[in-house]
């Protein structure tokens, strides 16, 4: 086991080299002139001249390239443009925040997803069926800045239950959460549902019905435990959207998350957060991804590593 | 492409997959001809009627059957006129990130080897940036417009395509006549194009109808937060993004934009959902 996490720690290796390697050229292709945006607007030519040496934007591309690798591997993702604070405070000050709203979130959505799943193909042809069908659509449908907008009218303008903006009290967290999960739960729904409607007619299953085994130890034993399955591995991609549909999320609630922190700085044109918010959100979902992966060694005894 | 045609035509039509056609035609056809038959000009200002609520009528405008904006524009007319952004950035975005998907997996999966380990490895890089993270961050710093989302949704969108192909390719190369045909001595562009690339279309149509809905609603939320399509162009998400200020006491702002955006979404998904059913089964859940 441990084996088989290092080895998939260091096949991820290269993904994470192109991650960067593609942000760093990403930006540096587009129009604007980097030492301009950071001295502002009213600075001078030759205040411009200085910080353009002092950041080493006078170097040719590969050897910023190269010295922007080094400060990547000592963990410096550079200084924002607006706050001039290192990348990585702004990111962590904020980073927690993000975090909980979307592990709230993929365990929610999970949880939910795979009940509402497996009783809708349970009850496959009845009316809870149709009824957690049609939800599940809906879910998928709508969109979640609108889903924001919505429940904040109602929760927090019309019924005064729940706070609008922020995060101050556990209150807060019960919108965005919820809202975060809408999209996951309805495709999770989906698909659970299929998967177990796929292993309900299987072959074992079958011989499971024809020893005359009680239905319910079969749906128990051999149906729900097998779809839940080839799910594991879903969850791991759903994390993907948790990520960007925080993205969202945050800025509707005025979350004060990574999320929210991308859009500040890319309206305001902060590029270092931005490559830097990238790279840690790409570095999350690898992450999230390995553990996945090796949870899911441990559910499924047929593969070995 | 044609016994796709084919295929589908064959089928009949279920509920949900007759309600999808509709809503998606009338969608279709409102992009084309909505400036025509809506009751107002959908960026004509009213500064007389601002914030009017449904049915309000003004002796000189005349309805406003949906109620008006900050700027007192028709509700409904802003609708109709954003149908024709939605349509145009989600059937080109796809178009784009399908074909570049398509070609990239049918590439990846045919060639195999060394080459299908790198090409993978730099989808999966691309991957692991969550779509709209990247489309965020690229759209505010590149700049905003419709032709620039289309190209950086198109540009962005095309790894799952790559991956679904590719997987299918894998499939295909198996099948007998496809070794039948490299038997006999066919050149690979033709194996590739004649006898692998059919196969695999099926799938990447499927995905693709799904993927119009994903699209939909990944233009509003950049329109929304200010960061897609720009005024004076109208777009549903611009239009969410205008009324928010106002939630609490025009919520004819919020709402029908809103409604517009899911209704149209759902009948993408309905359709979706209907063409996987008789193309591709196996697709379920991706």
């Amino acid at each position: 086991m441990a084996a088989y996490v290092i080895r998939r720690l260091f096949i991820s290796i290269p993904t994470v080299f192109l991650v960067v390697t593609a942000v760093f050229f990403a930006f540096q292709v587009i129009p604007g002139d980097a030492a301009r945006m950071y001295a502002g607007d009213q600075a001078s030519v030759a205040a411009v001249e200085a910080i353009r040496v002092e950041l080493g934007l006078d170097q040719p591309v590969s050897v910023q390239y190269l010295s922007y690798l080094k400060r990547l591997v000592s963990g410096d993702l550079g200084i924002s443009f607006i706050t001039r604070r290192p990348v990585t405070v702004e990111i962590g000050t904020r980073f927690a925040n993000t975090a909980i709203l979307a592990f709230g979130a993929i365990i929610l959505s999970t949880l939910l997803g795979i009940f509402m799943g497996v009783v809708a193909a349970l009850n496959r042809g009845k009316w809870l069926d149709y009824f957690l069908s049609v939800l599940a659509v809906g879910g998928i449908s709508i969109p979640v800045f609108w889903l924001g907008l919505l429940l904040m009218f109602l929760f927090s303008l019309k019924l005064h239950w729940l706070p609008t903006a922020g995060n101050a009290t556990w209150q807060h967290y019960i919108m965005p959460t919820f809202c975060l999960s809408v999209y996951s739960v309805a495709f999770i729904t989906r698909m659970a549902r299929s998967t177990v409607l796929d292993v309900l007619g299987s072959d074992y299953v079958r011989t499971a019905q024809s020893k005359g085994l009680r239905e319910k130890i079969i749906n128990m034993r051999h149906v729900v435990r097998n779809a839940l399955i080839p799910l594991i591995t879903t969850v791991g991609l759903r994390f993907g959207y948790m990520l960007g549909g925080a993205v969202v999320t945050e800025t509707v609630f005025a979350w004060p998350g990574v999320g929210r922190l991308l859009v500040i700085a890319v309206t305001q044109r902060d590029i270092p957060v931005v490559q830097g918010i990238l790279l840690v959100f790409a570095s999350m979902f690898l992450l999230v991804n390995i553990i996945v992966d090796v949870l899911y060694s441990v559910a499924d005894p047929r593969l070995s590593y | 492409m044609s016994t796709i045609f084919d295929r589908l035509r064959g089928r009949r039509l279920t509920g949900v997959g007759t309600i999808g056609l509709i809503i998606v035609s009338l969608v279709v056809i409102l992009a084309i001809i909505g400036p025509y038959i809506a009751p107002h000009d959908a960026i004509q200002h009213n500064l007389k009627a601002r914030y009017a609520p449904l049915g309000y009528t003004d002796p000189e405008h005349g309805t406003y059957w949906l109620g008006t904006d900050q700027l007192g524009r028709d509700i409904l007319s802003r609708i109709i006129a954003g149908c024709r952004v939605s349509v145009i950035v989600s059937i080109f975005a796809v178009f784009i990130a399908g074909s570049i998907g398509v070609s990239y997996g049918l590439i990846a999966g045919f060639v195999g080897g060394w080459v299908d380990q790198i090409m993978m490895r730099i989808a999966d890089a691309l991957l692991s940036i969550p779509f709209i993270v990247l489309v965020v961050a690229i759209s505010g710093v590149v700049g905003a417009g419709i032709v620039t989302l289309i190209l950086i949704l198109g540009f962005t969108g095309w790894v799952t395509y790559a991956r679904v192909t590719r997987g299918e390719v894998l499939v295909a190369k198996e099948l007998d006549y496809v070794i039948a045909a490299t038997v006999v001595g066919q050149s690979k562009v033709r194996i590739m194009f004649q006898h692998i690339l059919p196969n695999v279309m099926s799938s990447a149509v499927v995905l693709a109808a799904l993927q119009v809905g994903v699209t939909i609603i990944a233009e509003s939320s950049l329109s929304f937060l200010g960061l897609g399509v720009q005024p004076p162009s109208v777009t549903w998400g611009l239009m969410l993004a205008d009324g928010r200020a106002s939630i609490g006491s025009a919520w004819w702002m919020t709402t029908f934009p809103g409604v517009a955006i899911t209704i149209v979404v759902l009948g993408v998904v309905f359709l979706g959902d209907w063409m996987r059913d008789v193309l591709d089964p196996r697709l379920r859940g991706e």
